[in-house]
């Protein structure tokens, strides 16, 4: 198992410290650009190259990397320019707001995407399972941004229910998170309950099972002790790749809401160019991603004893 | 895939097969043939400027009616709408294939050949992967600049190591099928086998995968117009009209709804066939 | 006469699919009565599993009981509610089945999954259970329960695997006990012991049982009464000793005679296949479903009305209508004129070793806890096979045997000695780097009839490719060559049209050996060619493999675990057990003592239908992993002969015969000789 663990947390390091390879030759590749975007447009020449030397631009490549990297770790990502402020300032409230936003999401997600993946997994073919598949089907085809223009309209503009924007100006109101939180759960419910429902029937068609029901088990006992587990395996996998995925719906949201989040906040920086603070939102989010990915694997092999031991041996 | 003494499907026995299958290739169908027919079902011009913020039902002077009412430079909605499904049905298909053309390649490649290439491309794969994909999207787009050819290659650069992955899973399968070993030893080249021997064979999960993700790609070109990181205008697409519409969202909601919908009922579409060509390939 | 235990009347199940409802079981009335054993034999897609199902009332999805009554202990199973029927499965009618590792959950412990079934069936949890459970383990001859009792299915052979799931059907002291297919996929050694525990525990706890399978000579081993299924019906019913000695239904006179007689060669009593195919439940004929097939089918009577199951005096019943008039004849083949004696030697194998080395994938095989396994799958091999000749090279799975097959196609590269054909050394000549003629000359036929043929493809197309790859055939003679194949393997031409998921395992096979014959190769390389196949087809495919081989002069080398095979077909013969050669000789010295231990062990497992209870000194155990071989005698931790500690140290020397028999052991080849014939008289 430590041997897992351990084999798991290399790979994440390699691909981490791949992914900043990559992100230092995309941002940090010409200095001109740096300059240009530190200092704004309008900086002349002189003050461009007067700043790069004071930034230690002119040093070699491979200096300029470490370097890089020793701030990225530190969290030193240097000043934004769209707020006037230390990156850091910026980005914790911003990643904390996400953070509640994602926490409200998930609590309604996790029991009500197995719940009726499930159900629906352990009668195959029967009308519930219909049901839950074409909703599913239906909801997962409406992009974010069109239920939030659609959910805008109905609560909003028809019912007059919710507020349309989730700017949050008189302090936090959970009742500003409820569109935000209901068009991504829109969005990803269906693709989750179609994950948890393919997965039961699998496991429900196994032969497993068909001992367990053929050594005379009530049924109860089958679907709580034998089924469950293993039909929970592939879920619970998804659901931890899904915060990589879950990012992209974030930024839709929080951008036609006006939420101040993490997501709003790296489409900021990359329309007004602020390049040190896309290059922090960036790197959190590889973090965020490679974390759950890891956090996956090793629950995977958690979960299931086969794994387990095939990565000892 | 069909059953074998039928060797073409009629319309009748696939409704009974797959009625969901049918649904989704109808609706496929009607967009087709609205991007095909564009300039003589549009009423306006897409760009025509008439009159702004009108009301869905408004007649211009002439007499001609505004269905679904006009923007706020004046240009007819259902017009762009109309025109609009030129663009994503051009860009879906295009940046699919191209993402296709690579991930297959390269799966095809990383899977049959092994060792050292599948070590580079997975690890190439992983490390695309690690991004999220909306960041991945911004950085480039922030990067090269919106346009419809860096749209294509964003898409491709996103998708491809998905693809990649799920042929050379396929691939690392069917190679060790003995009819691969009768190829090797009848002298057949690397090329030969991978694309003649074991390619179409793993053109079922592919199939769908490829309309799954037509419908994603759809998303996509949608998510990057209504953040303003799509197709520049004025061409019209339906994801850059509901950017436009956003400020009016609670006072003109019409402007948004109909592209919403049409995008919705394009990607639908894609999931219907999805869902609908893996119902038959299980069914035998 | 008392109510029989269990009593199928009249069984009828089909299934519904997208052709309508289609019979898998048709009219079927058998009787168990309590303690007694009976063995239902048929090949595939019979409906004998079926019928399994049936009775626990459990089938799956589309299936339905279309006509007939199951009675349990005189009762109707199909009145019985849910909860009447959960205590019934498992408590008093219990099953084992095929595949026992997809049959354990894999998420729980093998314990939980044993005392689940007490807890359900008995009222007892706890230490209780727990002991109950490892008695059981220890009556299945499981050598260490507390562990099996703690591991995951996964932790554990699959020889054990298949013991738990027995032990887990007898744990509740079942009346009743149904076990389909249980040895599928062991190995013979391994199925021997677990059918031997069959055998003895339908004595010990006078279990009725009900054994479905498809291998006649297992059946035989274990059960009092045979019923033999044909296309979903009973053909034919009676006392085992009398179905093997007199079967009266030509399909059960057919299924006997086409298996290879142990001690039977090609020379003196070739097999008679049975001719055609097993039909699909839609294709049935009208009439018998045996007529099309049957050599005593008379026009106007079988085709016309359908036979019913007669019963005779004596226990017995039959499906036949003719079956007073064909008497006692057996179907035997004429016999066959012995093959010249091989001229010069086709392939000479030197030291010949191929190593895996079994590092993590890239560079995390560079990563310090990574540490690199080598599984020696060839070691040191040495032997030459005959031109124009059979070379069968026998032993269990793990033996190393395809591998060989891999290296010698140049699929695999050897990493040691030397493999010569046509005075070239091909051992490390990958198939990329041979010539085209060096291509031509050595070909294949594969194991599993559903991969060797590329599934996008029509077959006649694929033969043709061969054609003009290796013998640079045009468009015309390429034609030519694929009909005159067709003609050659006995399949009408318009099957060349027809895409592989539209022929039968034997069809498939059939193609496959053509395409291994189109250049006309010097050397062809069987690996398991029949095995997948099913009894009655398997005979003609191989009597079609060694037709092709004698017209075209070639050498075969024929892979395969299954010794009446090989004795039947081979000219020499070379045993192997994990990477090395244990034996090596003439079929006739390889099948006489004095035998290696091994090959005694192997020659005591397999299964023999002259209906003799004898083996009983089948090794325990299984093969261990290759990636950890026991030092000395490889064979020393399962030989029934090992003699002292020399056998765990020292690599045992060859002997050779002057006639060329070869074996590896440490005891003298007369010694052995001598205490095995005693054992024979």
């Amino acid at each position: 198992m430590a041997r897992l663990i351990a084999q798991r947390l290399f790979n994440s390091l390699v691909s981490i410290a791949l992914a900043s390879v990559a992100l230092f030759l995309i941002f940090e590749m010409s200095p001109e650009t740096v300059a240009a975007d530190a200092l704004g447009q309008y900086s002349t020449r002189e003050q461009r190259d007067l700043w790069l030397a004071a930034n230690g631009y002119f040093e070699p490549m491979h200096v300029r990397f470490l370097d890089w990297v020793r701030r990225c770790v530190t969290g030193e990502f240097g000043q934004s320019r769209l707020y006037n402020r230390p990156v850091s300032e910026v980005l914790g409230p911003r990643l904390w707001a996400s953070a509640m936003l994602a926490m409200l999401f998930f609590s309604f997600l996790i029991p009500l995407s197995l719940g009726l993946g499930i159900a629906a997994g352990m009668r195959e073919g029967s009308l519930l399972d219909r049901g839950i598949s074409l909703a599913s089907i239906l909801t997962t085809s409406v992009p974010p941004f069109a239920s939030a223009v659609l959910l805008t309209a109905i609560f909003v503009f028809w019912l007059g229910l919710l507020p349309g924007t989730s700017s949050m100006v008189d302090g936090f109101r959970w009742k500003e998170l409820i569109l935000p939180a209901a068009v991504l759960l829109l969005y990803d419910f269906g693709y989750l309950a179609r994950i948890t429902r393919a997965s039961m029937a699998d496991v429900m068609q196994t032969a497993y099972i068909r001992t367990a029901v053929l050594k005379g088990l009530p049924n109860w006992w089958i679907i709580l002790r034998h089924a469950l587990r293993n039909a929970l395996i592939p879920p619970f996998t998804v659901i931890m790749l899904q915060i990589n995925w879950l990012i992209g719906g974030v930024v839709v949201v929080e951008f036609f809401f006006a939420y101040k989040g993490f997501g709003s906040l790296i489409l900021e920086a990359s329309l007004t160019h602020d390049l040190f603070l896309l290059q922090a939102c960036t790197a959190v989010s590889v973090l965020l991603a490679v974390g759950t990915q890891t956090i996956a694997d090793i629950g995977y092999g958690l979960l299931n004893p086969r794994i387990r031991v095939a990565a000892v041996k | 895939m069909t059953d074998t003494t039928q060797t073409t499907p009629t319309l009748r026995s696939l409704l009974a097969e797959s009625p969901i299958l049918v649904a989704g290739l109808s609706i496929l169908t009607f967009w087709l043939l609205v991007a095909i027919f564009a300039p003589f079902i549009a009423p306006f011009g897409p760009n025509e400027n008439l009159i702004p913020m009108a009301m869905p039902g408004t007649r211009v002077p002439d007499g001609r009616l505004m269905l679904f009412g006009a923007d706020h430079l004046g240009r007819d909605i259902l017009s762009r709408m109309i025109y609009g499904g030129r663009t994503v049905l051009t860009y879906a298909p295009l940046a699919t294939l191209c993402a296709y053309s690579v991930g297959v390649t390269l799966g095809l490649l990383a899977g049959y050949k092994g060792r050292w290439i599948d070590e580079l491309l997975s690890r190439f794969a992983d490390l695309v992967l690690a991004f999220p994909v909306i960041v991945l999207y911004i950085v480039i787009i922030q990067k090269f600049g919106a346009s419809g050819l860096n749209i294509l290659i964003a898409v491709t650069l996103a998708s491809s190591p998905g693809i990649m992955r799920l042929v050379r899973g396929v691939v690392l399968d069917l190679r060790t099928r003995a009819y691969v070993s009768a190829a090797q030893m009848r002298g057949e080249s690397t090329l030969y086998i991978m694309f003649v021997e074991i390619l179409p064979n793993a053109r079922g999960p592919l199939i769908v995968d490829a309309c799954l993700r037509l419908g994603y790609v759809t998303i996509t070109i949608g998510t990057l117009g209504f953040l303003g990181l799509g197709i520049p205008p004025p061409t019209p697409d339906w994801g850059s009209m509901i950017n436009e519409s956003r400020h009016f969202a609670l006072v003109f909601p019409h402007m948004a709804i109909f592209p919403c919908l049409a995008v919705s009922s394009l990607v639908l579409a894609f999931n219907l066939i999805a869902d609908g060509l893996r119902e038959i390939s299980l069914a035998d | 006469m008392t109510e029989p235990l269990l009593r199928l009347d009249g069984l009828s199940v089909s299934y519904r699919t997208r052709r309508g409802a289609v019979p898998a079981v048709v009219d079927v009335s058998l009787a168990l009565k309590r303690g007694e054993s009976l063995g239902l034999v048929g090949e595939s897609g019979c409906g004998k599993s079926t019928i399994a199902f049936a009775i626990m009332r459990w089938l799956a999805g589309r299936g339905q009981i279309a006509g007939g009554r199951v009675l349990f202990e005189g009762r109707d199973m199909a009145e019985m509610s849910r909860e009447e029927l959960r205590r019934i499965r498992g408590k008093r009618i219990a099953m084992v089945f095929q595949e026992a590792m997809s049959a354990l959950n894999p998420c729980l412990t093998v314990g939980a999954q044993l005392t689940e079934v007490l807890r359900f069936h008995e009222d007892i949890v706890g230490h209780e259970a727990e002991r109950r459970s490892k008695d059981m383990l220890a009556e299945v001859r499981i050598p260490d329960p507390d562990r099996v009792f703690r591991a995951f299915p996964h932790e554990i052979s699959g020889g054990q695997q298949q013991r738990v799931v027995i032990a887990m059907a007898l744990l509740a002291n079942p009346a009743v006990l149904l076990l389909d297919e249980p040895t599928t996929g062991l190995d013979v050694t391994v199925e021997a012991s677990v059918v031997r525990l069959i055998a003895e525990i339908s004595r010990r706890f006078g279990t009725a049982l009900l054994y479905i399978s498809h291998n006649l000579a297992l059946i035989s081993r274990v059960c009092e009464r045979i019923a033999v299924m044909y296309a979903g019906e009973i053909v034919e019913e009676g006392p085992t000793r009398r179905i093997l000695t007199a079967p009266i239904h030509p399909y059960t006179r057919g299924l006997i005679s086409c298996l290879p007689e142990s001690g039977a060669d090609k020379i003196a009593r070739p097999l008679s296949p049975i001719p055609g195919q097993i039909p699909a439940p839609w294709e049935r004929a009208s009439g018998c479903f045996f007529q099309p097939r049957c050599g005593f089918a008379v026009d106007g009577l079988c085709n016309t009305s359908h036979p019913p199951l007669v019963t005779d005096g004596k226990g017995s019943t039959v499906r036949c209508l003719r079956a007073d008039e064909i008497g006692a004849d057996r179907i035997v083949a004429a016999a066959s004129e012995a093959l010249a004696p091989g001229e010069g030697i086709a392939v000479t194998v030197d030291q010949l070793s191929k190593d895996y080395r079994l590092t993590p994938p890239g560079f995390r095989g560079l990563l310090p806890f990574a540490e690199p396994l080598r599984i020696r799958a060839n070691d040191h091999l040495t032997f030459n096979a005959d031109q124009g000749r059979t070379l069968a090279i026998v032993g269990e799975s793990g033996c190393g045997k395809s591998t060989f097959a891999r290296v010698l196609t140049g699929l695999e590269r050897a990493t040691g000695g030397r493999l010569e054909v046509a005075g070239q050394d091909i051992a490390r000549l990958s198939v990329i780097d041979r010539s085209r003629d060096q291509l031509r000359a050595l070909q294949m036929v594969f194991q599993n009839p559903d991969e060797t043929l590329n599934p996008s493809y029509k077959v006649g197309r694929q033969i043709a490719r061969v054609a003009s790859r290796l013998l640079n055939l045009g468009r015309k003679e390429r034609a030519q060559r694929v009909r005159d194949l067709f003609a050659e393997i006995r399949l009408p031409a318009g099957i060349a049209d027809r895409k592989p998921r539209h022929l039968s395992g034997g069809q498939k096979q059939r193609i496959a050996i053509a395409r291994a014959f189109v250049g006309r190769p010097d050397i062809v390389v069987a690996d398991e060619p029949v095995s997948a196949l099913d009894v009655s087809v398997r005979a003609a495919v191989t009597q079609l493999l060694m037709e092709i081989q004698r017209t075209n002069g070639t050498t075969l080398i024929l892979i395969s675990h299954d010794l009446a095979l090989v004795r039947y077909v081979a000219d020499t013969v070379v045993v192997m057990y994990l990477g090395q050669v244990m034996e090596a000789g003439t079929t006739s010295q390889v099948f006489s003592a004095p035998h290696h231990p091994y090959t005694e062990v192997l020659l005591a497992a397999q299964p023999k239908l002259e209906g003799d209870r004898g083996l009983d000194a089948p090794v325990e155990g299984e093969t261990p992993s290759p990636l950890d071989p026991p030092k000395g005698c490889p064979f020393h931790t399962r030989c029934p002969r090992k003699f002292g500690a020399i056998c765990e140290t020292t690599r045992p020397p060859e002997q050779v015969t002057p006639a060329g028999h070869r074996m590896a052991c440490h005891i003298p080849m007369d010694e052995l000789a001598r205490v095995q014939e005693k054992v024979t008289t």
